[in-house]
């Protein structure tokens, strides 16, 4: 870990050679840590650079496989419940869309958003911004707003939350009768890892600087 | 230094610095502000708005279930209370704190620091902070309330023996959550070290 130097003259450094921390707004000579190291705040400790070597082709790797898995745990069977000779199994989609009377629909769509499709378009967006960035090509149109659009998702994109919610579920109809596992339940386990491994790889810092300066990078 | 007192304002975005005065960020086309000055009329409106869809959530039932021939209507804390009944102590404190302890220290938390900030009393901007990111981060952990109720109704669908329906509760309670997520979001993180220039002179060399 290092920690970047404070700006003591900054009459006289041009501005893109300047990094200002957004928590707390601590203004930074910009000194880019080596691959693997961190540039932390020295005033409220906010991580505000961390590279790593091959993280670009890491990242993209890991949402392929996110999209593949989204889209395929939706699909698929995702618990089964059997009391008395009676049985219902559910997908996803099912568990999201089981909000259908009335205001309750409007709920049913917001699920659907938080569990299955914003955190798809997250990783169809992070795709299109940083393949290029890897090739070393010039930024995709509209790449900026790609990015923006991503990060801004991000606290929205909640199948972390699912996963645990249905561990609670698990407990409470426990009793009431036997449940077992579809595929999508462990389809949905690593996906929930793969976004969590995607997230501490992710540099904000880094791809904002190479969207605004392609070559460098 | 903060960029302020350099004349600068930064975007809280990407990072990058511009001359004070500069409307929209050149390279993420974020719009710059300061000091976000409306940033706590914003966060007390969505505040006011979570805390009223709080109460009908705690009021209506949040789940219906059927059994054979009886019907149960359950709110959040009738819920927890009844599985307490059954010896469930673990799930049942669970369930009172995901859905009651939690989602009142938020309303608690924000209401603390958008008042703090204005009055620049003596609370160390450290642990402030941490009450700002606590919040971030639990926020949305609420949600799992709503998404138990969602697959224990797509589950529990046994025609005859057992089914069971989301109640008006869950709708008021997702907007609840929803609402402090967007409270806590509005809140402008850089005013809590504004209230007090002194403190982090101390922590910089430390």
């Amino acid at each position: 870990m290092s920690s970047m130097s404070e700006a003591v003259d900054l009459s006289h450094s041009p501005l893109e050679e300047l990094i200002v921390c957004p928590v707390c707004d601590a203004t930074y000579q910009l000194e880019r840590p080596k691959n693997g190291e961190r540039a932390v705040c020295t005033r409220c400790h906010k991580v505000l650079i961390a590279p790593r070597r091959k993280a670009g082709m890491q990242i993209i790797a890991v949402a392929v496989a996110v999209v593949v898995l989204i889209t395929a745990a939706s699909v698929f069977p995702f618990l089964q419940i059997s009391a008395a000779g009676r049985s219902n199994s559910v997908s996803i989609i099912d568990a999201a869309l089981s909000f259908t009377e009335g205001p309750l629909l409007v709920l049913a769509l917001m699920t659907a958003g938080f569990i299955l499709f914003v955190p798809l378009l997250r990783m169809l967006l992070t795709v299109y911004v940083l393949v290029p960035v890897v090739l070393d090509r010039p930024p995709a149109r509209h790449a900026i707003p790609a990015f923006r659009l991503s990060e801004a998702l991000r606290p929205w994109s909640m199948a972390e939350i699912f996963a645990l919610g249905c561990a609670v579920a698990l407990v409470k109809v426990a009793d009431l009768a036997t449940v077992s596992f579809g595929p999508a339940f462990w389809m949905f386990g690593v996906l929930v890892v793969l976004v969590i491994v995607q997230d501490s790889f992710m540099c904000k810092w880094s791809v904002w600087n190479s969207l605004e300066h392609p070559k460098r990078q | 230094m903060t960029a302020r007192e350099a004349g600068l304002v930064a975007c809280t975005r990407c990072g990058r610095a511009w001359p004070l005065g500069t409307a929209d960020c050149g390279r993420c086309g974020a719009k710059l502000v300061s000091r976000d000055a409306h940033s706590l009329q914003r966060v007390w409106a969505l505040w006011i708005v979570g805390m009223m869809c709080y109460f009908p959530a705690n009021m209506y039932p949040m789940l219906l279930s059927r059994q054979l021939f009886s019907v149960d209507e359950s709110t959040i804390i009738g819920g927890a209370v009844d599985l307490a009944h059954h010896g469930a102590y673990g799930i049942a404190a669970i369930i009172l704190i995901a859905s009651v302890v939690i989602p009142l220290g938020k309303f608690w938390a924000i209401a603390f620091l958008a008042v703090s900030v204005r009055q620049h009393r003596g609370f160390a901007s450290h642990r402030r902070l941490l009450m700002y990111e606590v919040v971030e981060y639990i926020g949305r952990w609420s949600m799992i309330d709503i998404f138990v109720v969602a697959i224990l109704s797509a589950l529990v669908q046994l025609k005859g023996l057992a089914t069971i329906t989301p109640g008006p509760a869950a709708f008021f309670f997702a907007l609840s959550v929803i609402f402090t997520m967007l409270s806590a979001q509005a809140f402008d993180p850089r005013m809590i070290w504004d209230a007090q220039p002194n403190d982090n002179e101390a922590s910089d060399n430390g």
